[in-house]
């Protein structure tokens, strides 16, 4: 066992690091620092720098735009991105559909839908969920009915994050009744500007609007947007869960937060001293930093795992509970150095925006990202569902 | 011993009940929050005539009679009701402080006590956290019996409607000294005084207090000159009970909603509280409940002794404020959790409850605070 990188693995890093320095724009560096809103057009911005390096799709093969990385080299490549502020690429097109096209998808789909994944030109959505399918997705009823070369797809997803800036949605339908229910289940791409469609935004409590409902009447879909076969959807859609997994620990981004927590605690007082030097508030910081830690090298266990050849297991659903959990302690710890401040309807931290802020300016959004933050452990499968694959995948019960 | 409800205090807690029943459907209270003033008038002018904004307050001084024990029944009904109305910054804090009052304040309670005057309490400074002797606000003599007041309160809740702002400042020694505290009734249109106002994430309203040069004389001291911080604490203290009240009126409800949707929620064709693991997570939050009720009334039965010693009472207030806290995380986060995706949305009310229930734990002090108040480890 060796915990040091090697010289090349340095290099690689080296590298990533550099680059990020150089050419992440500032304002979206600035954005991310802060916890503000996604804003799409510093996105693909950032995104289009990416690509040109060739970076923007770390996990896929270098013959279809991808970087080609190995695990280790994904790995850390993504610390480097969360360490540096840089906005991760929206996963719905690069680590969802992206790899399922891949694996699954025609040639003529993969020269149609990957290079405008990769330029950022096509932004996607997940339309998975629906009103009465969420942990139980498979009792999805969005219906697929085949006419001539066409679906014609009706029904409603929900939950949709970021369908009103999506040029694609890709969704599970169901394309026949089947005794099991998995088996009539369907993996469809969606052009979100057809005809029939229509989104309409969700509030969440925080009193944004990243997620929304999808509604599909009488939508026409050519059948060549069918990924694989007609009925087999649901293996698909596995196959694009386990993308999710690794990624959604987050760890860098904790670490980063808690690099901005200890930075807002200098500024902040207690008892008449920087809150930084409190007792009671470094302990508490070092007990989570303590549960990252834990993460961290479980992690690196999964990842040298992966490097020598085995695929993540069941146990990634660890990182998903465990990762999740420790950044909604951060968000709450970050809520928590402002004292009375978390309370104000803080005007929104834009850049360029002439409001005086109230209170001190570091204290604007903490309380809305904690409320936020809330959504962590429920979407993506929610923890207890990840609790509930491990007791029955890992533990066999 | 005796720890139970009296007739009245079933029957005060029923015509709460009763009228938030009646007169505030969510819809109701989402349109207030929204609304110009951010609560309702007619409602506070209601609420005078059913004698409630009297509670606390000595007949002979315009009120109602009744003590901490029938406001926290009032502040845990209104609590379930999700209620925007002013009652802890007004009713229980403003009470507390007008009681002090002087020559100038003397009608003060009467009228509060008729619904006809709204109170804040400006205490908090950017530097102070949570320490009630941390204020920096001076008031500098000027002429013969006056007071020149300068400084910058931090969110001060109802600031924008109140008529009366109450005002810790310092007229001697340092920032952090226990001595030298001054309490001062400012009308809110008093030249120099400026509110700057805004919305409060949980759908209440506060404001920046800034004085600047502010006028005040003797008769709007509250207590005695140099000592309020007895005033302050005194204030302070019925506003946690309050609030504890309030946040054991918001948890039940939360769980009572959490448990009513996993009973009609369906997935994997059962409903949602047919799965053990839900049962067990609804088993806790309802000990966690019990136990938050049980601290709030026992706070508040302290501090309506007049036996209570003052150690005894800090204490009984701490370990409330801290149990509220603790507790009021552990059910509100997991009846956002059960309620999946649900929970996270605006339309639904068990959000709204949410965020109250969580930034009640920063009101007056969070269960950190308190929590070393207890232990006497705060340096
Ligand atoms: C902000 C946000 C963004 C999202 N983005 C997307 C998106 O882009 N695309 C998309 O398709 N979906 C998206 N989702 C939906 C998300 O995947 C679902 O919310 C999630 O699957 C849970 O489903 P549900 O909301 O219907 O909750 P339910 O399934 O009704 O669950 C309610 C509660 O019961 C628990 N529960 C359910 N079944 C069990 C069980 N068997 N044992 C124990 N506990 C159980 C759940 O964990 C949860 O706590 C998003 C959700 C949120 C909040």
């Amino acid at each position: 066992m060796d915990l040091v990188l090697n010289p090349e693995e340095r290099a690689f890093q080296e590298e990533v690091r550099t680059f990020i320095r150089e050419r992440l724009p500032d304002d979206v560096r600035e954005r991310t620092w802060s916890g503000a809103r996604m804003d799409k057009e510093g996105q693909v911005r950032w995104e289009k720098i990416l690509n040109e390096r060739g970076w923007m799709a770390p996990n896929w093969p270098v013959e279809h735009g991808g970087a080609g990385w190995t695990p280790l080299q994904c790995y850390l490549f993504e610390e480097e991105m969360e360490a540096a502020c840089a906005p991760p690429p929206m996963p719905f097109g690069v680590s969802m559909v992206g790899p399922v096209i891949i694996a699954f998808g025609t040639d003529e789909q993969k020269r149609r839908f990957l290079p405008r994944i990769l330029s950022s030109d096509d932004w996607w959505c997940q339309g998975y969920s629906e009103p009465g399918a969420g942990s139980d997705l498979a009792s999805l009823k969005t219906r697929a009915v085949r006419d001539g070369d066409h679906y014609v797809v009706n029904g409603q997803k929900t939950w949709t994050t970021a369908a009103q800036h999506a040029d694609w949605i890709f969704c599970l339908v169901r394309s026949s009744r089947e005794a099991k229910r998995q088996e009539g289940i369907s993996f469809l791409l969606i052009d979100m500007h057809s005809p029939g469609i229509t989104v309409r935004p969700i509030r969440t409590m925080d009193g944004g609007e990243e997620i929304n409902d999808t509604f599909f009447e009488d939508v026409r879909v050519p059948a060549e947007n069918l990924i694989g076969e007609e009925g087999r959807g649901w293996t698909y859609a596995k196959f694009l869960l386990g993308h999710e997994r690794t990624g959604i620990a987050g760890v860098s981004r904790s670490k980063a937060q808690i690099r901005r927590i200890r930075e807002i605690a200098q500024s902040e007082t207690s008892h008449g001293r920087p809150l930084a030097e409190d007792p009671r508030f470094r302990e508490r910081l070092a007990e989570v930093e303590v549960e990252l830690m834990a993460l961290e090298y479980t992690i690196l266990r999964i990842v040298s795992a992966m490097n020598a050849g085995t695929a993540p297991g069941p146990e990634a659903s660890i990182l998903k509970i465990k990762g999740t959990e420790i950044q909604q302690t951060l968000t709450d710890v970050l809520m928590q150095t402002v004292g009375y401040y978390a309370h104000p309807e803080h005007p929104p931290a834009e850049p360029g925006a002439n409001v005086a802020p109230i209170g001190p300016e570091h204290a604007a959004g903490l309380s809305a990202r904690y409320f936020n933050w809330r959504k962590a452990s429920i979407y993506g499968g929610s923890n207890e569902i990840q609790r509930n694959i491990i007791a029955k995948m890992v533990l066999g019960l | 011993m005796n720890f139970s409800f009296t007739d009245e205090q079933n029957l005060l807690r029923e015509s709460v009940e009763k009228l938030i029943a009646a007169e505030y459907p969510f819809e109701v209270r989402r349109d207030l929050a929204a609304s110009e003033t951010g609560f309702s008038r007619e409602l506070w002018r209601k609420f005078a005539e059913l004698g409630w904004l009297g509670l606390g307050i000595p007949e002979d001084a315009g009120g109602v009679g009744g003590g901490p024990v029938e406001t926290a029944v009032v502040m845990e009904a209104l609590g379930a009701g999700l209620a925007v109305e002013p009652f802890l910054a007004t009713v229980v804090v403003g009470a507390s402080l007008l009681k002090h009052g002087g020559a100038a304040r003397h009608d003060g309670l009467a009228r509060l006590s008729a619904g006809e005057l709204q109170l804040a309490f400006a205490f908090a400074e950017r530097q102070s956290r949570y320490e009630l002797a941390n204020v920096e606000t001076r008031a500098e003599p000027d002429g013969e019996d006056g007071y020149r007041i300068t400084g910058t309160k931090s969110v001060v809740f109802n600031a924008p409607a109140a008529d009366v702002i109450a005002v810790s400042t310092r007229t001697a020694g340092r920032s952090r000294d226990r001595e030298g505290l001054t309490v001062f009734a400012l009308d809110a249109g008093a030249p120099g005084l400026h509110v700057r106002e805004y919305r409060t994430m949980d759908g209440l309203r506060a404001g920046e207090v800034d004085l600047d040069g502010v006028r005040a004389g003797r008769g709007d001291v509250l207590g005695r000159t140099g000592e309020g911080i007895a005033v302050v604490e005194e204030a302070v203290n019925a506003g946690i009970v309050a609030a504890c009240a309030e946040a054991a009126g918001i948890m039940t409800r939360m769980h009572r909603d959490t448990v009513e949707y996993l009973k009609h929620r369906e997935q994997f064709g059962n409903a949602l509280s047919s799965f053990q693991a839900l049962q067990h997570r609804l088993v806790d939050m309802f000990m966690a409940c019990e136990l938050s009720r049980s601290m709030a009334y026992m706070a508040a039965v302290r501090l309506a002794d007049p036996e209570t010693e003052a150690a005894e009472l800090r204490r009984a207030v701490a370990a409330a404020k801290v149990q509220i806290g603790r507790s009021g995380r552990f059910v509100g986060e997991n009846a956002i959790q059960l309620h999946g995706g649900m929970g996270m949305t605006d339309e639904m009310p068990i959000s709204h409850y949410f965020k109250r229930l969580v930034l009640i734990d920063s009101q007056f002090g969070d269960a950190e605070h308190h929590l070393r108040e207890m232990a006497g480890t705060a340096p």
